[in-house]
């Protein structure tokens, strides 16, 4: 681990806490670890997000390949793989949805896969896509389904119904509005969060924890509903 | 590696340049001709010779067969993707192309790959380089679109390889207009580069930190640019001529490429003045004239009533896809910094402040500021300098990157406007028992189903161990270099082994195919070498034909023998006739004999003092300060 005071620089022997070493500054092997341990957080889910890119900015300084262009050839290999590592852990964890999915995979939890690409995959494949409508979504799912379903059939006659296209216009503010309360939600389940990784106990965490996974579940369920809309209201007749 | 020298190369559709770190400031290398800008045009001449730059374009008006320009086009596309293209542009495919062969397109009898084709292009900059510095440069930073796909940066990287340079980094073009730009300033705050160049447009939205320059946004079009301007007006000029003169000039390559010459000329003129007259010669002596007023050339660019149609509006939408992608509305953008020749236009430039609710500054060259740039990011890599000491670029991926999964479907592992490197990785089991191979299909684009993404590769993973069906867990790892470019391993974890990966690249050169050119390359740097030998000879020829020629004027001509008068007479003679050959060898024998000759001739034309002084001294050396001296148009440097 980078983290880990025990061992040593390849390059000048100094013990080193860090993906590059402190004293001679030179990149240091990769380690395969998980994007908080990379930047040395704990598995929590406030984060400063400026403080990150401060850190991520620093990081880059030491790990980016422009600085090993005149380098033996595996220490442009360590500083590529350094450099993807450090990337690919700042861009998961300043994006508030995506860390928490990342948190809840490395706490175990299979995500739905609700991608529209998993949509397509199933359509194509003629299996039944595994989407759960969340039950207090139920009715109004129901409803704008049987109007975008009219709509769409309209489209395909050539015809246009302004009050129509007005009502699922509404709708899909309001869905919009809620998928916009879900983050706020999932926020206030961020702190519990991070108040149980310090002091509660294994049963506490994985309740958090499921209620985060039904949120997110809720939000991506609600994402997709409002693409559908989007595509029914700007495809041409 | 302080003196190590690594140029900044910008190549580009229409021009190209190269430019280096002078001190802490990053100027351009001309060319002999003492130009900054080397035209991209390629032709052979009449002994099959490479001929690159300016003195290339007269060759697409004389023998356009022989010719090619905006090679850049083609650069790591397939057939299928460039009818298009082949409908504007006289490219000549090879009759012998096969399906899934990399694009070959003919020069005079002979056929080049396009890589092939900028290798050419490149090699010329180096040499501006070598000539420039008296020694040789064998590492580069070359520019390339930012909307450049994996195939397209593969080919540049290719082409780099054929010309004998190290590609040490492709640097997006935008991005490197950023560091030119935020070079001197201490700069701060959200910049847009808008870059619409010969052929093609990009956009890039930064952001300046204390030195650090990082991309949040890219977009563009990497078929889009000032070359399509020119053949709407070349398309109206050949309309016009058919309509009124009866002449269908479409197919005629030579009167094309006289017509292309004059609307490029008006269409920058229209930069600066309100009208200007085409006026173009045709074959057999008819003339073609018309006024284009610019309000004409406006609607011809940017139809207010079809903007479907509008080259400038088809700048728009991946302007506000970047905005959108960077999370940010006009007014948060601090600058708007404008690159590429066609920025000149001064609609473009209302455009632009238009979208951007800013005026967008002008300041640097813009068909210098990419070269310049490049020259930054090469003084980077090579170490730094007090200039660029805080300097680091963080440039991302344009195109999301994606594997085919069942159905046909894309399913995105690397989303566009990732900071590269950057890396993901799969899990792949088998179907069926025993399965030793599992095939995976890479994708670049930002559509859900396979068929409509841009094809990377095709990777065959082989010598899986034989297991039940399932079991294996092969996991692939996919990076994306700071070149933007794809790098696939992989493992099968249960037994720890690694997978061989076999790839065929969608488009582009297998790296047999560039070795074969590479020793192509050496084999013109031969005859090339052989060529500059011949040229040099005859100039020294015609510089010692010309000082004897007034040797016999002097009074010193009738001091000499009359044998003498005939030996010289005589080896003159011969000097003429090896001089049109191309053996420089026999060339440079005949002068030596010739100088010898004169050598007596010499020492009497100066007075006796002088004589004694310069006892020794030849014809040639004689001819004090007169006469054309002897040219050496390239440096006798020993390297190539």
């Amino acid at each position: 681990m980078p983290g880990d005071a025990t061992s040593t620089c390849w390059s000048c022997g100094t013990m080193r806490a860090e993906h590059f070493c402190s004293a001679c500054g030179k990149v240091q092997p990769p380690v395969p670890v998980d994007y908080f341990t990379f930047f040395g957080l704990r598995r929590k889910l406030n984060v400063d997000v400026a403080g990150l890119e401060r850190e991520f900015y620093q990081f880059s300084r030491k790990l980016h390949p422009d600085l090993y262009s005149g380098a033996e050839a595996r220490e442009q290999q360590w500083s590529l793989e350094q450099s993807s590592q450090l990337n690919d852990a700042y861009r998961t964890l300043k994006d508030p949805i995506k860390r928490t999915e990342y948190l809840l995979r490395l706490e175990g939890v299979e995500l739905e896969e609700q991608s529209k690409s998993a949509t397509e995959q199933a359509r194509a494949s003629g299996q039944v896509k595994k989407q759960v409508v969340p039950p207090d979504l139920l009715e109004e799912v129901f409803d704008l389904n049987m109007q975008l379903e009219e709509l769409r059939m309209q489209k395909k006659l050539g015809e246009d119904d302004p009050s129509l296209i007005e009502e699922i216009g509404r709708q899909k503010l309001e869905l919009e509005e809620k998928h916009e309360a879900l983050l706020e939600e999932l926020k206030r389940d961020w702190t519990e969060w991070d108040y149980a990784v310090d002091s509660g106990s294994e049963e506490e965490r994985r309740k958090i924890r499921d209620k985060m996974v039904d949120v997110l579940n809720r939000r991506n369920y609600l994402r997709n509903l409002v693409r559908d809309v989007n595509e029914v209201l700007e495809s041409g007749s | 590696m302080a003196n190590e020298r690594i140029v900044g190369i910008d190549l580009g559709t229409t021009n190209s340049l190269v430019a280096f770190m002078q001190g802490e400031t990053p100027v351009v290398i001309p060319g002999e001709d003492g130009l900054n800008l080397v035209p991209s045009v390629v032709a052979l001449g009449e002994n099959d010779q490479v001929i690159v730059g300016s003195a290339a374009r007269k060759y697409l008006i004389d023998t356009p067969e022989r010719a090619v320009y905006s090679i850049k086009r083609l650069m790591g596309r397939g057939v299928e993707d460039i009818q298009e293209e082949l409908k504007l542009f006289p490219f000549r495919l090879a009759d012998d192309l096969e399906a899934g062969e990399v694009l070959r397109i003919k020069l005079g009898d002979k056929s080049y790959t396009p890589p092939e084709i900028s290798a050419l292009i490149l090699r010329q900059l180096k040499r501006n380089a070598e000539r420039f510095f008296g020694g040789p440069v064998t590492k580069a930073v070359i520019t390339v679109p930012a909307y450049f796909n994996d195939a397209q940066r593969q080919a540049t990287k290719d082409a780099g390889r054929i010309a004998g340079l190290e590609v040490l980094r492709l640097v997006n073009e935008p991005t490197a207009a950023s560091l030119a730009y935020g070079l001197d300033k201490k700069k701060q705050g959200i910049v847009a580069v808008y870059d619409l160049g010969g052929g093609t447009f990009d956009i890039s939205i930064l952001k300046l930190h204390d030195g650090i320059f990082e991309v949040i946004a890219t977009n563009g079009d990497t078929h889009l640019g000032g070359d399509d301007i020119d053949n709407l007006l070349i398309t109206i000029a050949l309309d016009d001529i058919r309509g009124d003169m009866g002449l269908d000039l479409g197919r005629s390559g030579e009167a094309v490429q006289t017509i292309r010459k004059a609307v490029i000329e008006a269409k920058i003129a229209l930069s600066a003045q309100d009208a200007t007259t085409l006026d173009i010669e045709l074959p057999g002596g008819k003339r073609y004239q018309r006024e284009i007023t610019r309000e004409q050339f406006e609607r011809l660019i940017d139809p207010p009533d079809i903007p479907q149609a509008s080259i400038l509006q088809r700048t728009v939408g991946p302007c506000k896809q970047a905005l959108k992608d960077a999370r940010l509305k006009p007014e948060q953008i601090d600058e708007v910094v404008l690159v590429g020749g066609s920025t000149r236009i001064p609609k473009v430039r209302a455009l632009v402040q238009h979208l951007f609710k800013r005026t967008p500054h002008t300041d640097l060259n813009p068909d210098e500021v990419v070269a310049l740039g490049a020259a930054v990011q090469a003084n980077i890599l090579g170490g730094g300098s007090e200039a660029t000491k805080e300097m680091l670029l963080l440039d991302v991926t344009p195109l999301s990157l994606g594997i085919e999964v069942a159905g046909g479907v894309t399913d995105k592992i690397i989303l566009r406007n990732s900071t590269i490197p950057a890396s993901a990785t799969q899990f792949y089991t088998t179907q069926v028992d025993g399965q030793a191979n599992v095939a995976i299909h890479v994708l670049q684009g930002e559509r859900e189903l396979a068929k409509d993404c841009r094809s990377l590769a095709r990777f065959d993973l082989k010598g899986v161990p034989p297991m039940t069906a399932g079991m294996p867990r092969i996991e692939v790892r996919f990076l994306i270099d700071a070149n933007g470019i794809l790098h696939v391993s992989a493992r099968e974890q249960r037994s720890g082994k690694e997978a061989e990966i076999e790839v065929q690249p969608s488009y582009g050169l297998t790296d047999e195919q560039v070795e074969g050119m590479l020793l192509e390359s050496f084999d013109y740097a031969e005859e090339d070498f052989r060529q500059r030998q011949v040229i040099e000879a005859r100039n020294e020829a015609e510089t010692i034909v010309t000082a004897l020629g007034k040797g016999r004027g002097s009074p010193a001509w009738a001091q000499l023998k009359p044998e003498e008068q005939r030996r010289i007479a005589k080896l003159e003679k011969s000097l003429n006739v090896v001089k049109q050959g191309e053996d420089y060898q026999a060339i440079r024998k005949a002068i030596d004999d010739l100088n010898q000759a004169t050598t007596h001739l010499a020492e009497l034309m100066m007075d006796s003092a002088v004589a004694t002084a310069l006892k020794g001294k030849t014809m040639e050396q004689a001819d004090l300060g007169e006469g054309p001296a002897a040219p050496h148009p390239v440096a006798k440097a020993d390297f190539e």
